[in-house]
């Protein structure tokens, strides 16, 4: 960790409070108290099944709170549509990875520009129109090393870079908080260095809330970690700190399973 | 970067663009042969052709590049023929204003019906549509200026712009055939247009384009409303080539039938619901003089494609080696 984390605590961007959801009679979260901090990398673990992606989709809005309150930049956000979450800032990727598969990689993250440069409603303009969004559009390729692939359709991507592809389609948004939802699953080792560093690189400057299975990437990588079980919080802390509380450790080995 | 991908060099291999030259070849070779068709074919067989091919076309901007699947869209097509048949012989409106009306009219029906339907999914967005859409029907049936069973009759074609006599059965066509291509022109627009490449996004992941802070739904429900001003478009000209509105153009059958036409020809194929309501018409015509149960025979073209052109005529072309080398792009 750096001296910079160390010194106080930078502001609190994401915050949920008392957030819980029920299916049906079966409560997949409870209870669950988060803070994402600007700047700063927030892990999400857990065994499968802890609830992490349902929390993720509770505060990225694509599900409903039953309880509890979520606040996105001091705005009281618990009631609002996913998409209007979407354009104040926090945006999110997904488990499977998202890319528009039929569109190359130029026109998928030309998708993501479409919407702020207000390119998105001209019915009765050519595509030529968009080509004003291929200058930005190039830096972000040219960032995240897709430049030979620039004209290639994203399904013949390989997956490594369908992922950094959808990475940097979110990044387009230039968004304040993100939420990555395993960024780095099905990835070969090289590709999992890769992608660890465009995240700690992005997050210089955003907040970022991760799920990730891969433990030496969390303590890599994360500043803050929070331990999910049967939808509740387990434990929280620094990386040090929830590896040595034995609760997490039974949880992992699964002993009282 | 990483041995599980593919090699560099087999994946930048960029797909081969559509070639300009191809495309305009073919808009050459359609438009000659549009102004050949009357002196070939009966015309009003061919301009019923073209109406039905402008619905199909219509309807293939919402399923083949939004990803929704309309059973109600007869009500657009229907409806339109209503309005423009009841303004161009009641009101005496001129052609033009008559056919404006029924495209306002289907407009003003998709958005009613749209606003429904369009936070349903899949299946559900079907049987709603469909559901409104019979319930349209039942309207139509019941309604003094629809004429119930009778329909309405001798409509008449009038002068175009108080100009040009639309009784002519050479001009009849060639205006048939203007608004047909100016038709198709306005969806390929739509299609290659900013808005048409978020269309695209949606249909290929609804969930991803909302992260992307899209709200989709209205998105969804203004295609849903072009197309079906542009069904009404089919709607109202049909009214004034065949000078008749009927039950027949809102009852269910009809939405059915384009549903076919368009998956016959190629769904998310600028041509291919033109080629598939050209087959099914074709068909049609040649069964009805015939002792072959027209629904029966349709119905084992429709088999034949579903399980040997899974993309439609249109779209295995496209897909195959031909249109490869043409430089057709499935999607496009």
């Amino acid at each position: 960790m750096t001296d910079a984390a160390m010194t106080a605590e930078p502001r609190v961007v994401l915050s949920a409070r008392g957030l819980g959801r029920d299916f049906a009679g079966f409560t997949a979260v409870n209870n669950v108290d988060l803070d994402v901090r600007h700047a700063r990398i927030h892990a999400l673990i857990g065994p499968n099944g802890a609830g992490k992606t349902t929390v993720f989709n509770l505060l990225t809005k694509f599900l409903q709170p039953t309880r509890g309150r979520i606040t996105l930049m001091g705005t009281d956000i618990t009631r609002m549509a996913p998409d209007a979450v979407a354009r104040m800032g926090l945006v999110r990727s997904f488990q499977i990875s998202a890319v528009f598969p039929h569109l190359t990689v130029l026109e998928n993250i030309r998708v993501a520009l479409q919407r702020p440069a207000e390119l998105h409603r001209q019915f009765w303009r050519p595509l030529s129109a968009l080509d004003v969004l291929n200058g930005r559009a190039g830096v972000l390729i040219d960032e995240l090393g897709l430049t030979p692939w620039r004209d290639t359709r994203a399904a013949d991507l390989s997956y490594g870079r369908k992922r950094v592809l959808e990475i940097a389609t979110t990044l387009a948004l230039d968004p304040e908080v993100l939420l990555l939802d395993e960024p780095m699953a099905g990835m070969g080792h090289e590709d999992v260095q890769m992608v660890a560093a465009i995240i700690r690189e992005l997050a210089r400057h955003r907040a970022v809330l991760m799920v990730e299975h891969n433990l030496s990437v969390v303590a890599d990588i994360c500043d803050e970690v929070t331990v999910l079980q049967r939808g509740e919080i387990l434990a929280r802390g620094d990386y040090a700190t929830v590896a040595a509380d034995p609760r997490v450790r039974t949880a992992y080995m699964g002993s009282d399973a | 970067m990483s041995g599980s991908t593919p090699t560099p060099s087999a994946a930048a291999v960029p797909q081969a663009p559509s070639r300009p030259g191809v495309t305009a070849a073919l808009v050459v070779a359609g438009l000659a042969a549009l102004i050949a068709a009357p002196f070939l074919f009966y015309p009003v067989f061919v301009m019923t052709l073209l109406c039905f091919a402008l619905f199909a076309a219509a309807f293939n901007l919402l399923l083949g590049y939004t990803g929704l699947l309309s059973f109600g869209h007869a009500a657009f097509f229907g409806g339109a023929a209503y309005f423009t048949a009841h303004a161009a012989k009641v009101w005496g409106w001129s052609p033009e204003l008559a056919l404006l009306l029924g495209v306002a009219g289907a407009a003003g029906l998709g958005l009613v019906m749209g606003a429904v339907a369009i936070r349903r999914q899949g299946i559900y967005f079907a049987m709603v549509t469909l559901a409104l859409s019979q319930m349209f029907f039942f309207a139509c049936l019941q309604m003094p200026f629809t004429h119930g069973e009778d329909g309405i009759q001798s409509v008449p074609r009038g002068m175009l712009l108080g100009l040009i006599d639309l009784n002519r059965p050479l001009a009849m066509y060639f205006f048939v055939a203007a608004v047909f291509v100016l038709g198709l022109a306005i969806i390929w627009r739509i299609v290659n247009s900013p808005f048409g490449m978020i269309l695209k996004a949606i249909r290929e992941n609804e969930q991803r384009a909302i992260s992307l802070g899209y709200s989709v739904a209205r998105y969804k429900l203004s295609a849903f409303v072009m197309s079906a001003a542009l069904a009404g478009l089919a709607g109202g000209l049909k009214a004034l080539v065949l000078q008749f509105a009927t039950l027949t153009d809102v009852a269910w059958q009809m939405s059915g039938e384009v549903i076919l036409m368009t998956l016959l020809g190629g769904i998310g194929t600028m041509v291919g619901p033109v080629f598939g309501a050209g087959l099914v018409i074709a068909l049609q015509n040649r069964l009805a003089t015939s002792d072959f149960p027209v629904t029966i025979i349709t119905g084992l073209v429709f088999m034949v494609c579903v399980l040997l052109f899974r993309r439609g005529l249109i779209g295995e072309l496209a897909a195959s080696r031909i249109g490869k080398t043409l430089g057709m792009r499935a999607d496009t």
